[in-house]
């Protein structure tokens, strides 16, 4: 546990949040983009530990959340099919499409099998030459390089039966669009630490300095959060506004340059729809012209999906920053982690499902009566 | 899919909860994790159709007055995969998983049933192995296998070897412990370190082997529960032994079974560096993962320490830790003092644990 205990020690923790205390002069809205820095915020309680009025919003960068219904419903059809092995990190098999999830196309007897690596599908591929094995790729920045190696690994050894069905979308043009969001609340940014570990951070002088607004590459553990918020809050009473490093132990400027150079071969930029936000343009990634024939989009041409989201799901909101999950109206009722009706309230990542697991001992009523959420508080 | 799916919907109108399982129409992998789906079936469906008093109390084993004396019966299948891993096999598994059911009722376990489900092809050679650590693990823990049966069911039909073992024990006189009776004031104890099973199967799963030196926790508990019970019986409240699901949902049946509020502080929680880091790296959390030779107390506040040191002087107890207190506040939930110093919510869980994406 080296490198992580350390940055989990409550006393230090406690004097970081006392040293923001110190430098708040007046309430900021934070956005941390990633639902990993979620997760561990909710998980620590370090909402909890920031002075009054330092609120932190919820980013999209939970991948299960802002992965296209229409792509989920194609997911599912593709593994109900028969001779089709479809593979998926765990937690999409939850994810709830227009009809039923993932886990009740397996108990339907489709071959649904949870990977922890793409290029686990490549070998199940290998080993099942009279299969057809599928790939959900979804995913930011974080985990575009692994699936790019399974395809470069595919071609390699000439494997006609793998494919992937791709959802990759990327940080930057999120950010962008949040900020260009009528009626955008966010005055600072945490930058996911994974994603800048991939691609360093000379995307971003050129945001900050277009929106005037501090963005802070950020680490995960409690420590590092702490000190992400803190950079980002010293900025902003100071008026400025800088890419700053957080993370300097994992992220460097230009990144893993191994890993772009793949990037770049394997995929091309492209226009995305996010689940609940709409079409961003140039904010994904697709199969490039020389490994389309390994996308299973094209391979299973699946037609007739129509999709339908839950009227009650306010998803979109939760993930711009516009509300908070205790303001959605169906939250912790129609909306559970058991009954989700919308992707926020399915992975542990989701902002509606961190606030519903982690934060429930207020009550829903309690939260929503507020108007607020468990953030921007008095100290508990 | 969508339309088996829809045709396949049952009728949930004479169910007797207003929201029953509409999300689930057949039967996922996550009914039998451990959590909140299992949970439905038992509340919609089992306990609706079998109600009696000896079924409502929904301990780990069944408490049976038979005129003469009181007895626990349990009964528990056994389907895991690998059968064998680091620190044990579905052998000691069948024995010691009813063992210990019978043991945190306050039983004293007296004899177990076996029944063999195999599948067609099956090795003898490890058939013989299994049968082997069952009777090794059965002397080990004073009880007698006494009856069994076998099935085999054609290749494909099974997973190799299913084992179901069934147990009665006598209740001691003068103790009562069930998930019902923890109280505000309560302190918690656990008697070891937790998840040792669950990462342990985990690290030789297909698919995810990783070198660790985890080993499985699997151990029968029935003797160091009678040194407790013999030196602090009245002081102690409710047992379970936390397996499938982990400490958090045992701890949240016992918040829910006994209208309580309970209150754990991380940081105590006695968990091993590898297993620590096991789950770091596959995005789990501890407090989910499977156990099959630990005990969790509820203790009157005033024994706590006898019982803390009595656990630590028994070698399957020698990490136990006080972890945590009932409260009267926040009824039927489980929340967790961090080492940040904030609380959380530590929530049933739905199905099974899933690895998160990045």
């Amino acid at each position: 546990m080296k490198y992580l205990t350390e940055f989990r020690n409550g006393e230090i923790a406690q004097r970081m949040a006392r040293e923001i205390a110190a430098v708040t002069t007046r309430p900021w809205k934070i956005m941390e983009v990633c639902g990993g820095q979620t997760h561990s915020i909710i998980k620590n309680g370090i909402d909890q530990m920031l002075p009054t009025g330092i609120e932190m919003i919820h980013g999209p960068g939970c991948p299960v959340c802002v992965t296209p219904l229409e792509l989920i419903d194609k997911a599912l059809a593709i593994a109900a099919q028969p001779g089709v092995i479809f593979c998926s990190f765990g937690d999409m098999l939850r994810v709830p499409g227009t009809e039923g999830d993932l886990f009740q196309v397996k108990g339907a007897g489709g071959d649904v099998r949870v990977v922890y690596s793409p290029l686990d599908a490549v070998d199940l591929a290998v080993k099942n030459p009279d299969k057809e094995v599928v790939f959900f790729g979804v995913g930011f920045e974080t985990t575009a390089p692994a699936n790019a190696m399974s395809v470069h690994v595919a071609r390699r050894r000439g494997l006609k039966n793998f494919s992937l069905l791709v959802s990759h979308v990327l940080v930057p043009p999120a950010i962008a669009a949040i900020l260009e969001s009528p009626g955008n609340k966010v005055q600072g940014f945490l930058l996911a630490g994974h994603v800048c570990s991939v691609m360093g951070y000379r995307e971003y002088p050129s945001l900050a300095e277009k929106y005037h607004i501090p963005l802070v590459v950020t680490g995960f553990e409690p420590l590092d959060l702490l000190d992400g918020i803190r950079r980002c809050v010293i900025q902003l009473e100071a008026g400025r506004h800088e890419v700053e490093n957080a993370y300097e132990r994992i992220v460097t400027f230009y990144g893993n340059q191994a890993a772009q150079k793949l990037l770049a071969e394997v995929f091309e930029v492209t226009d995305r729809a996010w689940r609940g936000i709409g079409v961003i343009p140039k904010s994904g990634w697709r199969l490039s012209e020389a490994y389309r024939a390994f996308d299973a989009e094209e391979r299973f041409q699946i037609t007739g999906i129509h999709t339908e989201e839950s009227p009650l799901c306010r998803a979109g909101d939760v993930l711009r920053g516009a509300i908070k999950p205790a303001e959605c109206a169906a939250f912790g009722k129609e909306c559970t982690p058991r009954h989700p009706l919308g992707a926020t309230m399915v992975s542990s990542e989701g902002a509606c499902a961190a606030y519903y697991n982690y934060g429930r001992f207020l009550s829903a009523e309690e939260l929503a009566g507020a108007g607020i959420g468990l953030t921007g508080g008095p100290n508990v | 899919m969508s339309d088996d799916l829809k045709t396949g919907v049952p009728d949930f109108s004479g169910w007797s909860c207003p929201l029953p399982l509409v999300g689930y129409p057949a039967i996922v992998m996550g009914h039998g994790g451990g959590g909140k789906l299992g949970n439905e079936l038992v509340e919609h469906l089992f306990l609706p159709a079998f109600r009696n008093p000896e079924l409502e109390n929904l301990g780990d084993a069944a408490v049976l007055d038979l005129g003469g004396g009181r007895l626990a019966m349990s009964t528990d299948s056994f389907v895991v995969q690998p059968l064998f891993f680091p620190g044990g096999s579905i052998g000691e598994l069948a024995v010691n998983g009813t063992v210990n059911d019978l043991a945190v009722s306050g039983a004293e376990p007296k004899f177990l049933s076996a029944s063999f489900i195999l599948e067609e092809g099956f090795p003898l050679a490890q058939l013989a192995a299994i049968v082997e650590a069952m009777a090794q693990a059965a002397a080990t823990a004073g009880v007698k296998i006494v009856t069994g049966d076998t099935k085999v069911v054609e290749r494909g039909h099974g997973d190799g070897c299913y084992i179901n073992t069934a147990g009665v024990g006598l209740l001691r006189p003068g103790i009562s412990v069930s998930p019902l009776h923890a109280m505000p004031g309560d302190a918690i104890l656990v008697s070891g370190t937790i998840g040792d099973h669950g990462m342990a199967i985990m690290s030789v799963r297909e698919g995810l082997e990783f070198e660790s030196q985890i080993r499985s926790d699997c151990a029968a508990l029935n003797g160091m529960i009678a040194e407790v019970l013999a030196a602090a019986g009245p002081a102690v409240h409710t047992m379970r032994d936390p397996t499938r699901g982990g400490l958090a949902s045992t701890l949240n049946e016992i918040a829910l079974a006994s209208g309580v509020g309970i209150e754990i502080d991380e940081p105590s929680l006695p968990v091993r560096p590898e297993v620590q880091s096991a789950c770091e790296l596959l995005g789990l959390d501890p407090v989910y993962v499977a156990n099959e030779g630990k005990a969790v107390f509820f203790v009157a506040p005033e024994a706590a320490d006898i019982i803390l040191a009595i656990l630590r002087a028994h070698p399957l107890g020698k990490d136990a830790a006080r972890i945590g207190r009932v409260t009267a506040e926040h009824k039927r939930m489980l929340v967790a003092r961090t080492a940040m110093g904030a609380n959380r919510v530590i929530p049933i869980q739905i199905g099974e644990q899933l690895p998160r994406i990045c």
